[in-house]
């Protein structure tokens, strides 16, 4: 972290630049994780919508990937949780329709 | 060239919004509504100004509407009163910290419980320590001119802060008076255009509004917001200097009339001043050395300038339409904070009048006078005028 401003320096009314959140790398507060199974995930991107720190990032893929029973899901896909924000909520978990997320105590 | 208008306090500050023409007027249109934002609507539905008015749920909502109005760049008014500056606490510290420039009139009501509809300060007295700048207001003629000068003070730049501007529930804002309206060309001219540094809307200067400020710089925060309302002092003399070019009127901190030579004075905020004047004219013609003084800037207050102005005087009585449960009644504290310095401490009394709209009478301020004048004060006493035993 850079030297403290003064309150002389300091953007007036803490106005700060855009996107500084980013910088607060909530993942640390997490005590559960959410162990994903692509295996039996069907891309619904139920998860995604509901993630409360966007800590799901998708990507496209027209090649596909292979999800539950084996079928290939092509388009939009979500990737591998950002463990950097995911604060552990479990939201995810409990609105996945395939119940291919389990929250796991973290060690 | 200024036009005469018969006017209610309420219509008057309506004029003066009407003149400035702001992007968004937000307003909870039920009671503890006032009837300045009923007028403001009229404007709007017969076209004649170009606001978005948005009619909201609640006094916490209207004010959360103006203050996002305000930071995406709009020039955002609102109005409450009472029970509805109350319910908007939370937002109403909200904007100064945000350093928003927004103009809220308030016609001054008392608060619940017991339930009240009628004229006193708690209402406002209670926002004191929030960090908005404070203009009382005697008449519908200064609560009209009192608007257009805040928004110039809002604005500045060495302030960019909420400015309210206060009035006295139904004896100004229901009162009809005669009112000098400047052309709406000349307001238009003096008020000019909001030129915000930053604003949400500018897409090609995005900047994040309102983050957290954890105990590492909450505080140089505060700090600046502090020294932005200090600043308010000099800018509403300035701004007052130019809006004296319009108006004829002078616009200092308070108002001293007839105090030359007096020995007797009354301070008192809003309309009382106005009864009090005519007390002090007749006491005058019977020999009475008695004067008035009235504040108009009560944030940030003047101290420097009221000990220099009160160190002249034998007896200083103050009158509060407001308790300050457990204190010293809010104005007559400022005037005990401002003597603390003075050489020539006047004696000082403290009255507390008119709560919940009770009448104020010329006779109970003439009795005031009289026991200013016979020296029977205890500044550490406070007395109630009008109240039964």
């Amino acid at each position: 972290m850079a030297e403290k401003k003064g309150w002389k320096d300091l953007m007036r009314g803490a106005d700060l630049p855009p996107a500084t959140a980013l910088e607060n790398k909530t993942g640390s507060w997490r005590s559960l994780r959410p162990v994903w199974d692509p295996s039996n995930c069907i891309h619904c991107m139920i998860c995604v919508s509901y993630c409360p720190d966007m800590a799901i990032p998708i990507t496209k893929n027209e090649e596909g990937v292979v999800g539950k029973n084996g079928r290939v899901y092509k388009g939009t896909i979500r990737l591998e949780t950002n463990f950097d924000y995911c604060k552990g909520c479990g939201i995810c978990a409990v609105e996945c329709p395939t119940k291919c997320i389990t929250m796991v105590r973290e060690e | 060239m200024a036009k005469l208008k018969p006017l209610t306090g309420a219509q008057a500050t309506a004029e003066a919004m009407r003149q400035i023409n702001p992007d968004v007027v937000v307003a909870y249109p039920i009671t503890p509504q006032t009837p300045i934002v009923e007028f403001f609507a009229q404007f709007v539905a017969d076209g004649v100004v170009d606001t978005e008015m948005v009619p909201i749920e609640s006094e916490h909502s209207a004010l959360s509407a103006v203050v996002g109005a305000s930071a995406a760049g709009a020039r955002a008014m609102c109005a409450t009163s009472s029970q509805g500056l109350a319910l908007m606490w939370e937002i109403v510290a909200a904007a100064p910290g945000l350093r928003l420039p927004i103009v809220m009139p308030v016609v001054n009501r008392a608060l619940s419980a017991p339930i009240n509809i009628h004229c006193d300060h708690s209402d406002t007295m209670g926002t004191l320590t929030l960090g908005w700048v404070q203009i009382y207001s005697e008449n519908a003629q200064e609560a009209y001119e009192n608007t257009l000068l805040a928004l110039r003070i809002a604005e500045h730049p060495k302030v960019l802060l909420p400015v309210m501007v206060m009035q006295d529930g139904f004896i100004t804002s229901h009162g009809v008076e005669v009112v000098k309206v400047l052309e709406d060309e000349e307001v238009r001219k003096f008020i000019g255009e909001r030129k915000p540094e930053r604003y949400l809307l500018n897409v090609k200067n995005p900047y994040t509004v309102g983050p957290l400020a954890l105990p590492d710089y909450y505080f140089e925060v505060k700090r600046q917001q502090e020294e932005a309302i200090w600043n308010a002092k000099d800018v509403y003399l300035e701004v007052g200097e130019e809006l004296s070019k319009l108006t004829g009127k002078k616009y200092p901190f308070f108002e001293e009339y007839r105090t030359d030579d007096a020995e007797a004075v009354i301070i008192a905020l809003n309309s009382t001043a106005g009864t009090a004047k005519d007390v002090v004219d007749e006491m005058r013609e019977q020999g009475y050395k008695v004067g008035l003084i009235k504040p108009k800037l009560f944030r940030p207050f003047p101290y420097k300038e009221m000990r220099q102005a009160l160190e002249k005087f034998k007896v200083v009585g103050v009158l509060d339409r407001a308790i300050a449960f457990g204190a010293y009644a809010p104005l007559y504290t400022e005037i005990r904070n401002a003597l603390f310095e003075a050489e020539n401490k006047p004696k000082l009394q403290s009255y507390v009048y008119g709560l919940g709209g009770r009448d104020i009478f010329k006779s109970d301020i003439r009795k005031v006078f009289e026991e200013l004048l016979s020296g029977n004060v205890d500044s550490q006493t406070q007395k109630y005028i009008g109240l039964r035993e």
